[in-house]
């Protein structure tokens, strides 16, 4: 319990380094936003709305840097992000809130697809070695060189098309309402399978690979000849025996994954222009929309670090040795 | 004598297949009798590792058993060949009837389950009909019988020191009662005193539950005190057998007799400790003849052409051991 009071505060520190971090940055870049706001509307505005525009987007030239500072996490604790360029004059945390469903459905159910799938053949490939799963290895791993980008792009142009079955982009059809209801789930569902599986055939190798290879180094343990000598069943040494220890690395590397759900698969929801946060990024940082940016970073930041406790959580679950005694 | 519980027939052991093979035993007889202390000793690569792996079938790839026979008599019943058993009936054989305690002490546990659930696990696999709370009872009565308290049971492997695992491992290799019981050099990795109380709690477990024991060692010295027989390996043959201390006052084979003298005796007279001069021999280039014939400090010249065979030698005692020796002419060649 120590330890894990201990691992918290380590990561609010590390959350509010990062938070500070992500406030001082656009602080820092030339040019500011109200500036590019106004080459938009062509300087059709009055002094007086530009003043106004810079309270708003919180640079009011007259606040000391220390009282921004203390705005921006009044600010953050309302849960307001400022508002978006892009989108002006909506909220920043509405536009995340928007795309942010369609990421996390779409890439998280991927992530765990993939780690539950490439971690069950990693631990049949590093159980019986030679059988035909070592044989389907090198493919995998040929997928997984090819980038994902490269890899939505060759999907799209052999498996898209106007009377094919697969969209090529968006992520529901434009006849269809985001509503939950069937129509339009269907049509979500139809849309993300190409982008899910390409995501999935280039992740599923490193889960194989690297479960296959701690079954192998576990297989060769002590322990595990004294469990096929205790006479245990087959089964019961590869999950509970074998599986069980070889699944620890896997699980922090899954973990970390979890965090890079929301940020890292930029490539694919540009490719399949898919609603996501990736997308929204991709086009915040094209507009020049700082604080879509800005709260776009706070969003995967905190995801990363949320994903690193619960890492250390199931660690701390599945190693009695990470356990301090008391 | 009593009855044999274990006989080993022309045993042989290979590493890897066709011409590359490396043959790390050859031609083994050996026999276990019932309730006996088998010691059986050698150098680093003599083959009594892999003795041991080969006759219970644990041999990891590339190894193989070439060859042979391993006759189990359980205590009621026919005897059976353990190398013909089926997969299914190998499950049943393992644990129930040869249990092993191997060399690591500190890995032979498996770090991210508890005590408890190791021992209960091996008798939830050999008698599914017992209830979780009676595989409880025996798992503690078993930690109890080692000399460890019972609150342990909830422990896991890293908050054990290397003596307490060792007992574990001893505790949980009498769970079911076995016949056999091979040890497999374990007490190696722990200091004098630990292996000293571990042997004698082992020597008094056997006398109350009867079991047999097959010890491996390259202690000598363990052997001399603690087996009723010893069996000496050199290049993956058995060179001599004799009841442990006609070995140790008067043996035949040169071998072993570098062997006793390369530690010193705790009383009696002080002596010269000799050693064996050279290396055990590469398993892939095996010298013609006698294997030691190399190294050994009395070759004469049969020794290099022809392998001896182990037989009993002609000697008052000779009906009671076996020696592969040209020194020592054999009325009645083994196996």
């Amino acid at each position: 319990m120590k330890f894990l009071i201990q691992r918290i505060l380590f990561y609010l520190f590390t959350a509010w380094a990062a938070i500070t971090i992500n406030f001082f940055i656009p602080r820092l870049i030339p040019g500011d936003p109200v500036k590019s706001l106004l080459a938009r509307f062509q300087g059709q505005m009055s002094s007086d709305a530009i003043d106004s525009l810079y309270v708003l987007f919180g640079l009011d030239k007259d606040a000391s840097i220390w009282s921004q500072y203390v705005d921006y996490w009044k600010q953050l604790f309302q849960g307001d992000l400022g508002l978006s360029f892009t989108a002006f004059p909506s909220p920043v945390s509405e536009v995340i809130s928007d795309a942010l469903p369609w990421t996390v459905a779409l890439v998280g159910i991927t992530t765990v697809i993939s780690f539950f799938l490439g971690t069950s053949l990693g631990v049949l490939a590093g159980w019986r070695r030679g059988s035909w799963i070592d044989g389907l290895l090198p493919a995998t791993t040929f997928l997984s060189s090819v980038p994902y980008f490269w890899l939505g792009l060759l999907a799209i142009y052999l498996l898209a098309g106007p009377d094919s079955f697969f969209p090529s982009s968006g992520g529901y059809g434009t006849d269809v309402v985001p509503y939950p209801d069937w129509p339009f789930i269907s049509s979500a569902l139809q849309h993300s399978l190409l982008p899910a599986l390409t995501i999935l055939i280039s992740s599923v190798s490193g889960w194989i690979l690297s479960m296959r290879n701690m079954m192998v180094t576990v297989a060769a343990e002590d322990y595990i000849t004294v469990a096929h000598a205790k006479g245990l069943s087959d089964r019961r040494v590869a999950l509970s025996y074998a599986a069980r220890n070889a699944l620890l690395p896997n699980i922090s590397g899954f973990a970390l994954s979890l965090g890079f759900i929301v940020g890292g698969t930029l490539l694919v929801e540009i490719v399949f222009s898919y609603p996501g946060l990736g997308f929204l990024l991709f086009r915040a940082v094209g507009a020049k929309d700082y604080p879509l940016m800005q709260g776009i970073f706070l969003v995967i930041t905190i995801s990363v670090l949320v994903a690193n406790l619960i890492a250390d959580i199931a660690y701390l679950m599945l190693d009695p040795r990470t356990r301090k005694e008391g | 004598m009593s009855e044999p519980v274990l006989e080993i027939k022309n045993l042989n052991v290979d590493y890897g297949l066709g011409d590359q093979a490396v043959h790390a035993v050859r031609d083994v007889n050996l026999t276990l009798h019932r309730g006996e202390v088998l010691g059986l000793a050698g150098e680093s690569g003599s083959g009594k590792s892999t003795l041991a792996y080969g006759l219970t079938r644990l041999l990891a790839p590339p190894g193989v058993v070439s060859g042979g026979e391993v006759i189990y008599h359980p205590e009621k019943g026919e005897p059976y060949d353990v190398l013909g058993l089926t997969d299914k009936q190998l499950q049943a054989f393992r644990w129930a009837e040869t249990a092993i305690v191997f060399q690591g002490a500190m890995n032979s546990l498996n770090p991210v389950h508890k005590i408890s659930t190791q021992l209960t696990d091996v008798l939830a696999a050999h008698e599914p009909q017992m209830s979780a709370h009676s595989r409880n009872a025996r798992a503690r009565e078993m930690l109890k019988l080692v000399g460890i308290s019972a609150d342990r049971m909830d422990a896991y492997p890293h908050q054990l020191s290397g003596g307490m695992r060792q007992r574990v491992m001893i505790g949980m290799a009498l769970i079911l009662q076995p016949q056999v019981v091979i040890m497999d050099e374990p007490t190696t990795a722990l200091d004098v005193v630990m292996q000293r109380q571990i042997l004698g709690q082992l020597i008094e477990l056997r006398e109350r539950l009867g079991f047999s024991v097959i010890f491996i060692t390259h202690d000598l010295s363990l052997l001399v005190e603690f087996s009723n027989r010893i069996a000496i390996m050199y290049g993956g043959r058995i060179v001599e057998e004799a009841q442990a201390n006609s070995l140790y006052r008067d043996s035949l084979h040169p071998y072993s007799k570098g062997l006793l003298s390369s530690f010193p005796a705790l009383r009696g007279p002080r002596r010269e400790l000799a050693g064996i001069p050279g290396s055990p021999p590469d398993l892939k280039a095996m010298p013609t003849g006698c294997s030691f014939h190399p190294r050994c400090p009395r070759a004469f010249e049969p020794c290099a052409g022809n392998i001896p065979v182990l037989g009993n030698p002609d000697t008052p005692d000779g009906a009671n051991r076996t020696v592969a020796c040209w020194l020592h002419p054999v009325k009645q060649p083994v196996g």
